[in-house]
C-alpha cells in the first residue's frame, strides 16, 4: 500500500509541478520514454544480473556459506547474548548471516525467519532484545560483493564497475556498526 | 589498481569454480540452475521498473526533482549528502526495485564514474529495503509490539547514506 500512495504522489506531483512550471508537454513525453528506459535498463542487465546469479549457486553447492557460518559463530555469540546457549537459533543466525555477506537474499530470508521463530516463541508478540537486533542486522546491507549495482554500472559504461568495493564496504560497515549500537543503546534504556 | 578490479570478475568466477570442483560439485548445472533463477528475479522486477521509471521520468521533466532537491539541499549538505539523491534516499526504504529503477537513471544521467553516479551506487550497494524487511520478518513469526526496531533500523539507514557520501569523496576524492 505504501507503495502505491508513493507512485500515485509521484505522478500527481509530477502533472501540477509540470503545469506549474510550463514544461507540461514534457512530463508527457517523459511517461512514454520512461517505460522504454525501464525495458532497455533490464535488457542491459540481464545477462550479468544471470551469470552472478549462476556463481552464487555454485558457492551454495559448495558449501561456501557453511564453512563461512562456521567463522561467524563465536562473533554472533557476543550479540546475541540471550540466545547463545539456544544452539538452533544460533545455527540458524549464522547461516543467515553468511548467506547474507555472499548476496544470497533469497537462501538468507528463510534462514532469517527460522531464527526468528524460534526466539519468538520464547518472547510471544512481543519483539525481544535478540529478535530487534536480527532485524535491525538484516535491514542492513552487508554484501561483499554488490553484484547489481556493479551491473548497473557496467550497463551505463563504466570500465570498472567494482571499483566502489571498498566505499560500498566502509559505508555498509558504518551503517551496521551505527544499527547495531543503536539496538544495544536502545536495549538498555527503551522502556515499553 | 585499476587491473585488479577488471580482473576481479573473471577471477572470482574461476576461484569459485575451481573450489567447488574440488568439492565435486556438478558446476556448470549449478551456474544453469542459478542464472534461471536470474532470470526469473529479472522477470518478477521489469514491471515495477516499468512503473517506477516512468514515474521518476515524469518527476524529473516536470522539475519536481529539482525543487525538492533545492529545498532539501541545506539539511542534506549540512550532512554531507548530495541533494540530487533525494529521491533514491526516499524509495530506498521502502521498495528494492524503485530504488534500483531511481539508482540506476542517476547513474546513466550523472554518469557512472561521476561524484553523483558513485554515491547512488554505493547508497544502493550499502543499504537495504528496511521497511519492506522489517514486514516480512515480524509478520512472519506475528510481532505486534516491534519496539526499538524501526528507530534503530532507520538510524543504520541515515549512517549508511551520510556513510555513502563520505566514502565516495575518501576512495576517490572531489
Amino acid at each position: 500500500m505504501t507503495m502505491s500512495v508513493i507512485w500515485t504522489g509521484m505522478v500527481v506531483v509530477s502533472i501540477l509541478c509540470g503545469l506549474a512550471t510550463g514544461r507540461g508537454a514534457q512530463v508527457a513525453a517523459a511517461a512514454v520514454e520512461g517505460t522504454g528506459a525501464a525495458v532497455e535498463l533490464c535488457l542491459s542487465i540481464a545477462g550479468m544480473m544471470c551469470l552472478w546469479t549462476g556463481i552464487m549457486e555454485i558457492m551454495r553447492c559448495a558449501g561456501l556459506a557453511e564453512k563461512l557460518s562456521r567463522l561467524l559463530r563465536p562473533v554472533l555469540k557476543r550479540l546475541y547474548p540471550d540466545v547463545a546457549d539456544d544452539r538452533g537459533v544460533m545455527d540458524s543466525i549464522s547461516a543467515n548471516v553468511s548467506a547474507n555477506l555472499l548476496g544470497l537474499g533469497n537462501a538468507a530470508t528463510p534462514l532469517g525467519l527460522e531464527a526468528a521463530r524460534r526466539m519468538s516463541r520464547r518472547s510471544g508478540t512481543v519483539a525481544s532484545d535478540s529478535l530487534c537486533m536480527l532485524v535491525v542486522c538484516n535491514t542492513a546491507s552487508i554484501q561483499l560483493i554488490p553484484t547489481t549495482v556493479a551491473t548497473v554500472r557496467a550497463a551505463a559504461g563504466s570500465n570498472t564497475p567494482f571499483d566502489i568495493l571498498p566505499a560500498v564496504w566502509l559505508a555498509s560497515a558504518v551503517s551496521v556498526g551505527v544499527g547495531i549500537t543503536a539496538a544495544k543503546i536502545c536495549a538498555r534504556i527503551w522502556r515499553d | 589498481m585499476e587491473l585488479f578490479y577488471t580482473m576481479l570478475v573473471p577471477f572470482v568466477i574461476a576461484a569459485v569454480s575451481l573450489y567447488a570442483i574440488s568439492r565435486r560439485v556438478d558446476v556448470y548445472t549449478a551456474l544453469v540452475h542459478g542464472a534461471g533463477e536470474g532470470l526469473n528475479t529479472l522477470m518478477r522486477i521489469v514491471p515495477s521498473l516499468i512503473a517506477l521509471l516512468t514515474a521518476v521520468y515524469m518527476l524529473r521533466a516536470s522539475g519536481a526533482l529539482e525543487l525538492a532537491a533545492h529545498l532539501l539541499a541545506p539539511v542534506l549538505e549540512h550532512l554531507g549528502i548530495p541533494p540530487e539523491t533525494v529521491a533514491l534516499m526516499l524509495v530506498r526504504p521502502v521498495s528494492g526495485s524503485a530504488a534500483l529503477g531511481v539508482g540506476s537513471e542517476l547513474i546513466s544521467a550523472y554518469g557512472p564514474d561521476s561524484y553523483i553516479g558513485r554515491v547512488a551506487a554505493v547508497m544502493l550497494g550499502s543499504t537495504e529495503t528496511t521497511f519492506y524487511t522489517i514486514a516480512v520478518y515480524f509478520g512472519a513469526v506475528g510481532i505486534t509490539k516491534t519496539r526499538y526496531a524501526v528507530p534503530a533500523a532507520l538510524c543504520a539507514d541515515l549512517a549508511g547514506f551520510m556513510a555513502a557520501a563520505w566514502a565516495v569523496r575518501l576512495c576517490f576524492g572531489g
